[in-house]
């Protein structure tokens, strides 16, 4: 059941700012059965503790877009910030108290009026999650990770992302070891915005690079 | 150009007929089993236990039957591969993991007549 969900979106198109809907999915009986008997198996084997578990999943839902948006607010409206941050990104991260210990290495990409990043995990699903939380579905997805590399303009359009022809479009491939995150370019008619209202517009999409941000409310 | 070997099923970059399908683009809120999974490969892995590394779930993940790896969703992926690696390593035996899935399963039917 829990992969039973696959159904084409071609009769609608997408603009980037639609909310996609939200579906119901859970682990089959047996995988559900399977991880309650691991994991109190772990916990009566003293591997880990019940809090310890419960301590990791608010840490996990504190992790979110939100949070990657800050990052990359600042970066528009501090140069040396965002020097910083394209040099080392966990450091910088880490200076606006976003804990990136024990997190695999994040690079950050910047776009350009002539270069735009589209990131992709082809293998599996590498993804700054110390940053940005858990991926989307889709970002998971074997049409995603198979069709990325081989039609991006496809797949940014999908998402409603149409770039002009003279801008490159460079396909990154995450590992386990290095994940990328997208710097957008900072949208025109926000000269003055402070940071706070500049991260409103800093979307989960578009640090992935399927859109990207606009001040268009 | 040599003959390439074939391709391992992970490995879907550019793969045909996934590349040329619309992705689903459905938001999925994740969810209880999701986050347990996730919460404990992050403390498994955690320096402090160094039970299981990153790549060695990647291993037993990329290592799972072809019609698994497709049919599985991601965090039940990730829990066979955590199963599988934890009976290698010996952190767990086979033995408790089927006695703890009895004694759940005796438990869940005793709720059921409740």
């Amino acid at each position: 059941m829990a992969d039973a969900h696959v159904h084409a979106h071609q009769d609608h198109p997408h603009g980037p700012d639609e909310h996609a809907p939200i579906a119901a999915h859970g682990p089959s009986p047996e995988s559900a059965l399977l991880e309650r008997a691991i994991r109190e198996l772990l916990i009566e084997q003293g591997v880990f503790t019940a809090d310890d578990l419960r301590r990791q999943i608010d840490l996990m839902d504190s992790r979110n877009p939100a949070v990657g948006a800050k990052l990359i607010a600042r970066a528009w409206v501090d140069p040396a910030f965002k020097q910083r941050l394209l040099a080392n990104a966990k450091a910088a991260a880490e200076e606006l108290g976003i804990d990136c210990s024990n997190a695999p290495d994040v690079m950050v990409l910047e776009n350009t009026p002539k270069r735009h990043h589209l990131v992709v995990c082809t293998l599996c699903s590498c993804y700054p999650k110390a940053i940005l939380g858990i991926p989307p579905a889709w970002y998971k997805s074997p049409e995603y990770r198979a069709r990325a590399v081989k039609d991006p303009r496809g797949v940014l359009a999908e998402f409603g992302t149409h770039l002009p022809d003279d801008v490159e479009v460079r396909v990154v491939d995450s590992t386990a070891d290095l994940r990328y995150l997208v710097l957008p370019m900072r949208p025109a008619g926000t000269d003055g915005w402070d940071e706070d209202r500049l991260a409103v517009l800093v979307t989960r999409d578009s640090m992935i690079g399927v859109t990207v941000p606009t001040a268009a409310s | 150009m040599s003959q390439s070997p074939p391709r391992a099923t992970h490995d879907l970059g550019g793969v045909e007929p996934l590349a040329s399908r619309p992705i689903d683009r459905t938001e999925h809120e994740l969810t209880q089993f999701d986050k347990n999974v996730d919460a404990m490969m992050y403390l498994l892995s955690h320096p402090s236990r160094r039970i299981i590394r990153v790549d060695e779930l990647r291993r037993a993940i990329e290592s799972l039957p072809p019609h698994e790896y497709m049919r599985l969703s991601y965090y039940e992926k990730w829990l066979r591969a955590i199963h599988d690696l934890l009976l290698e390593k010996g952190v767990l035996d086979r033995a408790a993991v089927e006695n703890k899935l009895a004694e759940l399963r005796l438990q869940m039917s005793d709720e059921a007549k409740a």
